[in-house]
Parts: structure tokens; sequence; C-alpha cells
């Protein structure tokens, strides 16, 4: 006790500061910094969950490097992100920015966008899954064969399946984006509309010159949001795919999918490890970037 | 609960029995599978007669979601917690028998020649030099279900025995509607079902193959049985018309449906097609090949004892699976469970054999292979993958079964390297 009433006010400012600290510093120690430096750790190794660990050096990453469907993977993670991102984020501006002038049943029809966003994205892909199936299941397709037009397939194609899993995964995500637009749209100063106005300017020049300007920090947040998300994608696909997961022939496996497969029905924890770790760099790396070319000026 | 109480007090009964037995000291063994209501509920039924049989001894079960299964397993026997007696699929013996959770059953209790002649033959994968590693208690195969109530409309009066039969049964039930979509199965098809097991093990060896060698090490369909074996079954969707692949998103989804003349699944299906309304089914044996060949592909649980056990507790274990093996035991298992039994002492009973039901599966399992899979979900992609070449991209069965065969060697390999 002496030596805590021999010090000077600043350094006891300092003890009980990390006094209250300790607590989300041992969280995130053991909960998030801990494990994440084992996934590193193990991506060094072998191990199939049973026996002992062994050393491999970059054995790991040797084998990804010429892993063909690893760069498939890759490719498609890839996919999900550039088409997923710029679509979601338009759609969605698009939407909140005609909501936004809305009045009639405003509430009521921002609530229906939100809607997807709080479902859960299992049962929302489940019935998704099954408005693509063949006729005589699928929604999309029985509406085509009752118009006399041929069926599509739409998962059981290697060109299709792709998009076709995207699309749900960006309407689940719409609602929460326009609400941030919303807010965005909301926080710009009215009177820079009535200066606009009183000077008699277009509708596209107040929206190229002041709304889009103003909104940039919303669309920075929601671009590194929606990225990583769509980069991390897995559950839409899991559960749309689980018959044959990721495929038609690994034509929509992301990379937490190959992760989750590596580990949990290969057992190969160690190749799983890399896996994570080459994901970890593209996360970070990625959000780096847009920070970078998004902030910037 | 009830079930829980009458546990409770079984036990205490025992252990109360064991207190004014002379000597006996009670041991306590602890017996670990995954969760499954019916298996777990077959499991208490043993439990309460191994435990009248043995007052000395008490059995506690535990069981855990299948999804956690092998990391808590793994966590807990080399920390000398857990289970004594475990049960794993049969496919990761390997992998506990190489981490040293399981030690091999004694030769004395479970003699290698008596095991080899009472016991279905697919269960010798089990067997190392002079020891078992596990034994079953209940085992699966395949057979043919079909609709009755399609065959009948459809003036089918029994189902196939040939793989010819098969394709002139399927072209009758099934329907397709003006568009020329297909609105009925005749027969269900996908890799992703138990399709692979059928052509694996069935459709390559009645085409006169033999689908892999050394033990399963060496991958061996790429054959020109092997071709003919894909071409047969890729043909029932391409050639013959009678089936698509993800025809109403699953096979058992169809033939639950109604939707499809025949399904070839295992035995572990009976009890969810059961309790389907409205659907009145049977089962035949799997269709044989052209020269006659029947085949069918088997596979089980197995229990073992772990390498935890010692001293009085490993003698317990000892007893313990023997009577988990008896033949009383695998009765009680087929009754609960559904699951057939791995003595053909117990399967082929005029009962047993000759029951509507569960026979086909039976008689099948005298004929059955069992692949050794070293990563089952891998080396099934492989076969969906060799499908979908075919259906999607339009490749010709030998360019696609030789990408299988290097793809699933390499699975293989990889993982005997080790």
């Amino acid at each position: 006790m002496t030596f805590y009433r021999n010090l000077t006010i600043k350094q006891k400012q300092i003890v009980w500061a990390w006094a209250f600290l300790a607590l989300p510093v041992l969280f995130y120690g053991l909960i998030r910094f801990y494990p994440t430096g084992t996934a590193f750790l193990i991506s060094f190794q072998e191990w199939n969950l049973l026996g002992a660990r062994t050393w491999t050096g970059l054995d790991n990453y040797i084998k990804l490097w010429n892993d063909p469907v690893f760069w498939k993977v890759f490719k498609n993670t890839f996919a999900y992100l550039l088409i997923g991102t710029p679509v979601s984020l338009v759609l969605s501006f698009i939407i909140a920015y005609h909501l936004d002038k809305l009045r009639f049943m405003h509430g009521f029809l921002r609530m229906l966008y939100f809607l997807p966003f709080m479902t859960s994205a299992v049962a929302m892909a489940w019935v998704w899954r099954w408005f693509y199936q063949d006729v005589p299941i699928g929604l999309f397709n029985n509406l085509l064969a009752s118009v006399g037009i041929a069926q599509i397939s739409f998962l059981n194609s290697t060109t299709n399946a792709l998009p076709a899993v995207l699309a749900p995964a960006v309407w689940a995500g719409l609602g929460f984006q326009v609400i941030i637009f919303m807010a965005g749209l909301r926080a710009i100063p009215i009177s820079y509309y009535e200066a606009a106005k009183i000077d008699g300017v277009g509708w596209w020049t107040v929206l190229t010159q002041i709304t889009l300007p103003l909104l940039k920090p919303t669309m920075v947040f929601i671009v590194v949001f929606s990225s990583i998300g769509f980069l991390r994608i897995f559950d839409h696909v899991f559960n749309m795919t689980t018959n044959n997961p990721g495929g038609p022939l690994n034509s929509t496996k992301p990379l937490v999918l190959m992760i989750y497969d590596t580990a949990f029905n290969g057992f190969n924890m160690g190749y799983a490890a890399a896996q994570t770790v080459v994901l970890f760099m593209i996360l970070l790396i990625v959000s780096l970037l847009q920070l970078r070319l998004l902030r910037s000026e | 609960m009830k079930r829980k109480i009458q546990a409770l007090a079984l036990a205490t009964l025992t252990s109360t029995a064991a207190l004014f037995s002379s000597s006996a000291q009670a041991v306590e063994i602890e017996y670990w599978q995954y969760f499954f209501d019916a298996r777990v509920a077959a499991m208490e039924q043993l439990i309460e007669g191994f435990e009248a049989e043995n007052p000395d001894i008490t059995v506690k079960m535990t069981h855990f979601p299948y999804a956690d299964y092998r990391t808590k397993v793994a966590a807990a026997i080399p920390a000398g917690e857990g289970p004594d007696v475990v049960q794993l699929f049969y496919g990761w013996l390997n992998d506990y028998k190489e981490a040293k959770l399981i030690q091999p059953l004694p030769a004395s209790e479970f003699p290698v020649d008596q095991i080899d002649k009472d016991f279905f033959p697919m269960v010798q994968a089990m067997k190392e030099g002079d020891n078992y590693w596990a034994l079953p208690t209940a085992v699966r195969s395949l057979a043919l279900f079909y609709n009755e109530r399609l065959f009948d409309e459809a003036g089918v009066e029994n189902p196939p025995e040939t793989l010819d039969e098969l394709v002139e049964t399927a072209k009758k039930l099934t329907k397709v509607d003006g568009a020329g979509n297909i609105t009925q199965v005749g027969i269900t098809a996908g890799m992703n079902a138990q399709d692979h097991h059928w052509f694996r093990e069935v459709l390559v060896r009645q085409m006169g193959g033999d689908p892999y060698k050394d033990d399963y090490k060496t991958v061996n369909y790429n054959t020109e049985a092997g071709q003919k074996a894909l071409e047969y079954y890729v043909g029932l969707a391409k050639d013959e018309k009678v089936t698509s692949f993800g025809f109403m998103d699953e096979p058992q989804a169809a033939f639950k449906a109604g939707r499809a003349g025949m399904h070839i699944d295992g035995s572990f299906r009976i009890g969810s097609l059961e309790d389907t309304r409205g659907l009145k089914w049977g089962v035949a044996e799997l269709p044989a090949g052209p020269d006659g060949t029947k085949s069918n592909y088997s596979s089980y649980w197995v229990n073992a004892i772990t390498s935890k056990a010692e001293g009085e507790k490993y003698d317990a274990a000892v007893k313990f699976m023997t009577y988990i093996t008896s033949d009383e035991a695998m009765q009680i298992w087929l009754d609960t469970v559904g699951e057939l039994p791995a003595k053909p002492s117990v399967g082929m009973t005029e009962e047993n054999a000759n029951n509507e039901i569960f026979g086909p599966f039976i008689r099948g399992l005298e004929y059955a292979h069992t692949t050794i899979f070293v990563n089952e979900s891998a080396q099934r992609q492989a076969m969906m993958d060799m499908v979908s070449r075919m259906d999607i991209e339009g490749q010709s069965a030998a360019d696609s079964i030789a990408i299988a065969a290097e793809e699933e060697q390499k699975i293989l390999d990889e993982y005997y390297a080790k």
C-alpha cells in the first residue's frame, strides 16, 4: 500500500487507467491475439487434431502455391469482392437517395429493406436455393416453364452459380448499407442545398458536386465494411451448395469455405492455418489500400 | 428424465449391491459416442443389460454433437481424461491408431481367426497383424428403395434385378412435361448422396473392374471397366434420360416427395422414410451386373478401447467390449436403431434375413465391400467433379475418369506419405 501512496498523481492516474484497461486487454489478448498467434504457428506445422504437431517449415505455403484449387478459390474470392461491393454500393445508394426523398410510407419501406439484414443467412440461403431449383420445385424455373422459356441452370452451372449465390448475399447486406447511406444523407447540411437552389443548379450538379463528395466518409465505411464481408463470404455459399460445397467444380468456392473444408473434413489443420494466414493478409492489404485510396486528398 | 432416474436408481442399486457383495470393488468406466437419439437410447439399454450382468462395473455414457466429437476426444485422452471405450467411424481408425488414442483389443478375448469367422467379411478392415483394433456393433449397407405407388401406376410388378432391367424400369417411371423438363425421375442420381459408393464398390466391380489396389492405397478404376461404369451411370441422365443430377435438390428429398421411382440409399434412411405420410415404399437388393455379379458397400461405426484405460478399468473395458459385440447386443441395436447386425449369426437368422425391410440390406452384407477412405469428403468430391465435368462441360467419360483417378490418387498419396 505504501508503494501506491508514494506515487505521484500522474502515476496514480496511469495505474487506474491500466486497472480499467486490464479487462479489455486481457480479453483481446486471450480471445483474439493468442489464437491468431497460434494460427500463425500452426501454419508452419502439420497437425491432424489428434496427434502431435510437427514442424514442416514453409511446406504448407509451398503446397498452397502449387494447388490449382487454391488459385481457383482465390479468383472466386475476388470475384465476390469485385462484383459484390460495387453492385451493393450503387444499389444501396440509389435506394437510399430515393427513399430519403420519399415521405409516404417511409418507415414501412425502410423496414422492408432492413428486414433481410436481420434474417438468418442460413434460412435465407436455403429459401433462395429452392428458388433456383429446376422444375418441378424451383420458383424461377417454374415461372419460365409456364411461359414456355427453357430452364436456366442457376446453381448447376459453372458460369451462373457464382452470381446466383452472390445475389442473395448482396440483397441481405443492402438494408444495412441503405440505413448508413441515409444517415449520411441526413448529415449533409441543408444550407448547401438551399444555396444551390438559389443559384438555380440542376439535380445532377447537386448530386455530383454536393451530395456525393460530402458522402465520401460514408462510402469509405461502406466499401471497407462490405469488402471485408464479401472476402469472408461463407454461409450463403455453404448453405446453397451443401450437396457439393463450393461447387459445381469449385466454381463458387470462396477461401473461407476451403479453409473450413481443409480443417474440418480433411483434418489438415496446418494447411488450413496457412490458408487462414493468406486470407488475413488479403483482408489486411485490401482494407489498407481502400482506406488509402478513398481517404486521400 | 425418466430414463435418467431409472439409470440413477439402477446405479444406486448396483453400487449398493457392490457395497454389500463381499469383495468386489465398483469400477466405473466411461463410454463416449456422438449424439444421435436412437443410438443413445440403444446404448442406454445395452449399458443396463451389461451392468445387470456385471454388478461390479458401472458405465457412464457421455455424448457430444457430431461436430465437436473429434476435438473433444483428441483433447481428453492424452490428458488422461475422457472415455475408456470410444466410438469412432471406421475410416478414422488409422488416425486414432497413429495418434495412440486407442489400443489393440487383447487377442485372448478377441482372437483374430474367431472374429474373421464370426463377423461379416468387411469388418476385417479393422484388423492389423495379430489383433483387431476395433469392432462394430452394427453395420450399414445399400439397397434399392422403390416407390410402390409409382410402380403400380406404371404397371411395373417387381423391382429390377439387373442393371439393364433398372434402365427399362426407370424409363417406365419417368415423367416429362410439355417442354421436355423431367418432372418425375425413374431413379435418383447424385454422387453427393450414396451414389459414389454405388459407383466405386458396385458398378465398377460389376463391369469387371476392381476399384482399388494395394489395400485401397492405389486407385484402379481408370480402366475400361471404370469407364463403362461411369458411362452407365452418367448415361442414366444423358442418354436414357431417366434421371437428372440435382433433381429436386437432393435424391432422398425427391424420393420422399414421391417424385422418384427408385432410389439407392443406406439402411440409415429407413427411419426417416418410415415416418413419411403417403409414401408406400419397398426395398430390394441392388441390381446385379451384366454377368450376374452382386456387390454392395458397407460402412460402420466401431468401438475401441482407448489408451487411457489401464488396470481394472482396462479389464472392465474389455468386458464391456465383449458385451456390446455380442449377438444379444446386435439384436437390441437392430430393433432400436435399425442398423444391421455385424455378425451373420444374428443377421442371417431366418427372421432378420427375410425381413421385408432389413432383409435386402442384410443379404447385401454377404458380398459387401468397405472402401478404406483417408478423407471421405475429399474423395467424394473427386467423384462429384467427375460427373459434373461430363454433365456440365460435356467431357468424355475416359477423360473425366482419368482426372478423377489422378485427383483421388493424390489424396491417398499425401495421406500415406506421412
